[in-house]
């Protein structure tokens, strides 16, 4: 630098920055993690990558992905419309409703979703006959044995709504709560019926807090149902094993299994980008961002300078 | 129900029937009683200021109007109807919450807070009760709306979310937004409080372009100014009951209560 010769480039603007020398260390020992890492990737053979490509687009294994969408997006229905109900009926005023809906959220986020499924899944072994008919004893219309009604799909469905539900509930009711009485008032003034005051005023500003939590959970769910492999349903996870099973190959189709998962939620992490934007055209982001979606956007933007180029 | 031709006939007799009616309004809060019987008339036209210490439950009259808090006792008629009541069998019955909006939709109301809808552009804050309440079309109230943004000079700020404007250029807006749906009556609750003092004026000014062209107002203030330049009637409350009321040069320059002229005291 020759800023002594020169006195007109003696100015902050082109001052030499002044790095942290751990920045360097940090960055450095990162870097030869990052090798290693890499150079693992391509010298162990045990990887078996060649295994990992043939089964990367078998036949069970699209099957398996298929099973493993569907199941996130019934559960994720019924989680955010029973989630809805449960909110609103937590901030009632009714006396049985409240304390119901509390105690509903207080089972479910509290007992291990794991648990939960094999126990749906041997409900059979609590009722053996499921029944429809009068409560408390009355007469009954129509029964069938639970076995039959009660399938690995159906239970794994219930589990996974049920307990997405609970979770829901919670992420609604802070979102509904997050929007400032003021609001509801103006509405009630102008003459907005209390429905239409909800959903034009309270719930379209509840969903900048309501979306962001509510994708982290739509990712969480896709990884929660490889839970139903446990009780034999044939999702993602469990078509890999079923695979490794008969050829011992079980690091490749583990691989395999990641995959497909890593594809689902990086595609659903750009989704999300993308409806977060959209919802806070007129407000600032909400509260703290976590770590990922601050990875996200900057995965996203990269994209973007990415396809500029 | 038999009563409703009387009234109207009354109506007739006399055209100043009041625009609003508080009859022994009474609010508690747990122990605390706010309101002790609030009697008070508001003519068509009319433009009443009142004044009070803070905690003197100005404001919660101004809400028991609308029925934004629920009153405990007394009566309050807007035209002549109880704002969330019917009549039957002489006794107040509660109507459905869609009758309390359709009543409360000829009430209109200027908060503290501004209380703008955040996720909607100036334009939508004001047409949204005309098209979605009143079920006019859009196009008429669009047109509406930008009449009322001249009105309260902010002409061409349609497009603009509530957050990119000032706390005083909000205020003007919801002052539109509450004039969007002609209201019988406008309350104001406190409409210059949440604003920086440079910024109180022009909301004023507007407050006062509104009593001069007949709307009928009912406003609580600490603006004694305002009171004394736009008011026709000031009414001063403290402890829940209504101390003191007359025009303004009577209650502000000649207060005959005690408790008025400590009040106005610091003021001066």
């Amino acid at each position: 630098m020759m800023m002594t010769e020169r006195t007109e480039h003696l100015d902050i603007s082109n001052a030499h920055r002044k790095r942290h020398p751990w920045q360097i260390v940090g960055a450095a020992v990162a870097l030869l993690l990052a090798g290693q890492v890499v150079y693992l990737l391509f010298t162990t053979p045990n990887f078996g990558w060649d295994v990992v490509a043939t089964y990367l687009f078998e036949k069970s294994i699209m099957r398996g992905l298929g099973m493993t969408l569907l199941l996130t997006v019934i559960a994720m229905t019924i989680g955010i419309i029973l989630g809805v109900i449960l909110a609103l009926c937590r901030m009632s005023d009714n006396p049985v409703l409240k304390p119901l809906a509390a105690f509903y959220i207080w089972f479910f986020r509290g007992t291990p979703t794991l648990i939960q499924l094999i126990f749906f899944y041997n409900l059979s072994a609590l009722f053996p006959v499921l029944a429809v008919g009068v409560p408390f004893g009355g007469p009954t219309f129509a029964e069938a044995p639970t076995n039959r009604i009660v399938t690995a799909f159906l239970a794994a469905i219930l589990c996974l709504g049920l307990n997405e539900a609970a979770l829901m509930a919670e992420i609604i009711r802070g979102g509904l709560m997050s929007v400032k009485r003021g609001q509801r008032e103006a509405a009630a003034a102008i003459g907005m019926s209390p429905f239409r005051s909800f959903h034009r005023i309270v719930l379209p500003q509840a969903m900048r807090f309501i979306i962001p939590p509510t994708g982290n959970q739509v990712i969480s769910m896709v990884k929660s149902t490889a839970l139903v492999s446990v009780i034999a349903l044939a999702d993602l996870l469990y078509s890999a094993q079923a695979i490794y099973n008969r050829n011992f190959e079980t690091i490749p189709l583990l691989i395999v299994a990641c995959i497909w998962y890593l594809v689902v939620t990086s595609l659903l992490n750009i989704g999300q980008h993308f409806i977060e934007r959209h919802y806070g055209k007129s407000d600032q982001p909400t509260g703290g961002t976590s770590l990922r979606t601050r990875l996200s956007r900057i995965f996203a933007s990269q994209k973007e300078v990415a396809a500029r180029v | 129900m038999s009563d409703q031709p009387k009234r109207t006939i009354e109506a007739k007799q006399h055209t100043t029937e009041p625009v609003l009616q508080a009859i022994g309004v009474e609010k508690r809060f747990g122990d605390a009683s706010v309101l002790k019987g609030i009697d008070l008339e508001v003519a068509e036209g009319e433009s009443v200021v009142i004044l009070g210490p803070s905690g003197s439950g100005k404001s919660t009259f101004l809400r028991c109007v609308n029925l934004l808090e629920q009153p405990d006792g007394g009566r309050i008629l807007v035209k002549g109807q109880d704002v969330g009541y019917t009549v039957k069998r002489g006794r107040l019955h509660q109507v459905p919450p869609r009758e309390l909006a359709r009543r409360r939709a000829q009430i209109g109301m200027v908060f503290q807070q501004f209380n703008l809808f955040s996720h909607m552009t100036v334009l939508e804050n004001i047409t949204e009760g005309p098209v979605g309440v009143l079920g006019r079309k859009r196009s008429d109230a669009n047109g509406r709306a930008t009449e009322l943004l001249e009105l309260v000079g902010l002409a061409g700020r349609e497009k603009a979310y509530p957050e990119q404007l000032s706390g005083g250029q909000q205020q003007r807006v919801a002052i539109a937004r509450a004039l969007a749906m002609d209201p019988a009556l406008v309350l104001f609750d406190e409409p210059t409080s949440a604003l920086d003092p440079e910024l109180v004026g022009e909301v004023l000014a507007t407050m006062r372009t509104l009593a001069d062209g007949g709307l009928t107002m009912v406003v609580v203030t600490h603006e004694i100014s305002f009171a004394r330049e736009a008011a026709d009637r000031v009414v001063f409350i403290d402890g829940g009951v209504i101390v003191e009321e007359g025009p303004p040069e009577k209650v502000l320059d000649n207060p005959q209560h005690v408790r008025t002229r400590e009040f106005l005291a610091r003021f001066l």
